[in-house]
């Protein structure tokens, strides 16, 4: 398990899409909150540094003002870690940005744990939660650097408020990089009728490793990248609970309000079915390197394995 | 725990640096250069001016220090191991798993700890509280805060500045560590916060402005702080970035990075 080929960073994508809306839009205008380095919108402002700002560690600033640039007819950017922008703005992303459905595309990395040794005051544990919070809010979490620079394009071409969370380490390539992938069109990666593994970011991976485990044991599962959180895709859940009666799902997140409750809902809503849930239960997370902090804190294909047999004797 | 004078937290700093670029390069990661413009001040506080006891960290009338810029945590954590708060074979744990000594400080998982920071902006006002209690309770203990330049930027800091001056919270001494440069560059291109005593005077707080490598004018100012009554006391400390490393000195892209095997041992022997 886990010999899966790794790409480049989620927030390297990001960098691609910002270099491409550079020479092809003129009117997208991107800041920071001094952070330009990290998130690679440093790459944005080198080319077109009239529409780039560096607001300074200014979070609620910086979203006010994109908001107000939105409001003008932009397409605006703003970004720094999830962690910051989610709890350091969050009065400002709904007043300002949410509630008037601004145009602003809030593009975040450093997301989840996997950032490692910097520790739990730079980590996002909750921003699916505070993203969700936000009424109309596109919300959406890239698996691999493929993916996220497509969702990002599509986002950029799209009006209206969106949430992303990036990663900052090296993703496991999910996709190949002609694959189309849609914002709210969940893919489904494996079509087991046993048990459902639906995961995003970097469970998604850990989720098709678990997948090929059961494999071996003559349990097929299928495996769903929920990239986009809202709007949730309804049909491909409701499908899978339907044809599977088992799910498990697995997030890099408090296992309260984000991807698990989301998809929790949406199978309660259609055909009710046993459920497990793999992320990070009532804790924040510390310093480390990723694999061990993914290992201490259980979100590892290996919990993912446990989680389906549990869900499996369940469903009897 | 012996206080040192002047001349000995001269010669103290020269282990405290060295400790810093130590722990860095075992962990291999962290940030250098804010860790080396702050431990002049740092160093005078926990080996002369705070009154504390490394045994009883939890006393109620300990003086606090909150590193508000938390990413400069490895000078304080440098700083508590020679002051007996841990063992100094603990500095190598820096940023590993398990560790006590996380990335950046986190309250609750080392003693003498006073506040987790490392999210910008935050600890003036959570300094505030400290000051505010000691006054409800009728306790003597002052209370320092370190601040960095770029993390005021924050408008949270500028909002506590406001309500430590409104409520005369004269036992309260703010150090901004003015080394020039925040992340991405240098503060007078990203957002710039001079005049910082300006800015400072006029939001009500008693304010000195000192060279923050001198260890006398140190000594100097967090007495003139300490005595100072009826307003909070600023003390803007003119700093240099990476401060005793000359690679490390006034460059931006020494904020965060850890030394190399071989850069450390430049940075070990420049420091001496
Ligand atoms: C709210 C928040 N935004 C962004 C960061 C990322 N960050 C870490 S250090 C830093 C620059 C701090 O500059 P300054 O306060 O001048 O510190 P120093 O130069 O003394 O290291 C930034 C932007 C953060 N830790 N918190």
């Amino acid at each position: 398990m886990g010999e899966r080929k790794l790409g480049r960073a989620t927030r390297d994508a990001y960098g691609d899409a910002l270099v491409e809306l550079a020479n092809t839009r003129d009117d997208v205008v991107v800041f920071d909150a001094d952070l330009a380095k990290s998130t690679r919108t440093g790459k944005f402002g080198a080319l077109r540094p009239e529409r780039f700002f560096d607001a300074g560690i200014c979070e609620a600033n910086m979203v006010g003002t994109a908001a107000g640039v939105a409001a003008c007819g932009k397409t605006v950017f703003v970004s720094t870690f999830s962690a910051f922008l989610m709890c350091k703005a969050f009065d400002q992303l709904r007043m300002a940005v949410a509630y008037p459905r601004e145009n602003v595309k809030m593009v975040t990395t450093h997301g989840g744990i996997t950032l490692g040794q910097d520790g739990a005051s730079q980590m996002s544990v909750e921003d699916f939660a505070l993203a969700l919070g936000l009424p109309g809010v596109t919300v959406i979490h890239p698996a691999d650097d493929p993916s996220a620079k497509q969702l990002i394009l599509q986002a950029a071409a799209t009006d209206g408020p969106v949430y992303f969370r990036l990663g900052r380490e090296k993703a496991p390539l999910v996709y190949e990089a002609d694959h189309e992938v849609r914002i709210g069109r969940a893919e489904v990666l494996s079509d087991g009728r046993d048990v459902t593994l639906v995961a995003n970011g970097m469970l998604l991976a850990a989720s098709l490793d678990a997948a090929e485990q059961l494999a071996g044991e003559g349990v097929e599962a299928r495996v769903i990248d929920v990239h986009t959180l809202r709007p949730i895709d309804r049909e491909t859940l409701g499908a899978a609970a339907t044809e599977t009666g088992a799910m498990v799902v697995a997030e890099e997140h408090l296992t309260v309000a984000g991807l698990g409750s989301v998809v929790a809902q949406t199978v309660a809503e259609t055909c009710p079915v046993p459920m497990e849930f793999v992320g990070l239960h009532e804790t924040y997370a510390e310093s480390g390197q990723p694999a061990e902090l993914l290992r201490k804190y259980g979100l590892t294909a290996d919990d993912v394995l446990a989680a389906a047999r549990r869900v499996l004797a369940r469903k009897g | 725990m012996p206080v040192l004078s002047a001349a000995e937290c001269v010669a103290k700093c020269k282990v405290v640096r060295r400790h810093i670029i130590e722990m860095l390069a075992a962990a291999g990661s962290g940030h250098p250069g804010g860790s080396l413009s702050a431990t002049e001040i740092v160093t005078a506080l926990y080996f002369h001016h705070l009154r504390h006891d490394p045994h009883h960290p939890d006393d109620p009338d300990r003086d606090r220090f909150i590193l508000s810029k938390g990413h400069a945590v490895p000078v304080q954590y440098a700083c508590m191991a020679e002051c007996g708060y841990f063992p100094i074979s603990e500095l190598a744990t820096l940023r590993c798993i398990d560790s006590r000594l996380q990335g950046h400080p986190v309250k609750g998982t080392l003693p003498g700890i006073e506040a987790s920071t490392g999210s910008l902006g935050q600890g003036l006002s959570i300094a505030n509280g400290h000051a505010l209690a000691g006054r409800i309770d009728g306790r003597a203990y002052n209370v320092f805060v370190r601040l960095g330049d770029g993390e005021i930027d924050e408008g949270q800091v500028w909002e506590a500045a406001l309500f430590a001056a409104h409520h005369s919270l004269d036992n309260l001494i703010a150090i901004v560590d003015a080394n020039r440069i925040q992340l991405d560059g240098f503060t007078a291109d990203i957002l710039n916060t001079e005049p910082l005593p300006e800015k400072w005077r006029a939001f009500g707080w008693e304010t000195v402005e000192i060279d923050g490598h001198d260890m006398d004018a140190v000594f100097a100012a967090l007495e003139q702080g300490k005595a100072h009554r009826e307003s909070p006391f600023c003390i803007v400390a003119r700093t240099v970035k990476g401060k005793g490393v000359s690679f490390m000195e006034n460059e931006p892209e020494w904020h965060g990075v850890a030394p190399n095997a071989d850069e450390k041992a430049r940075a070990l022997a420049e420091i001496g």
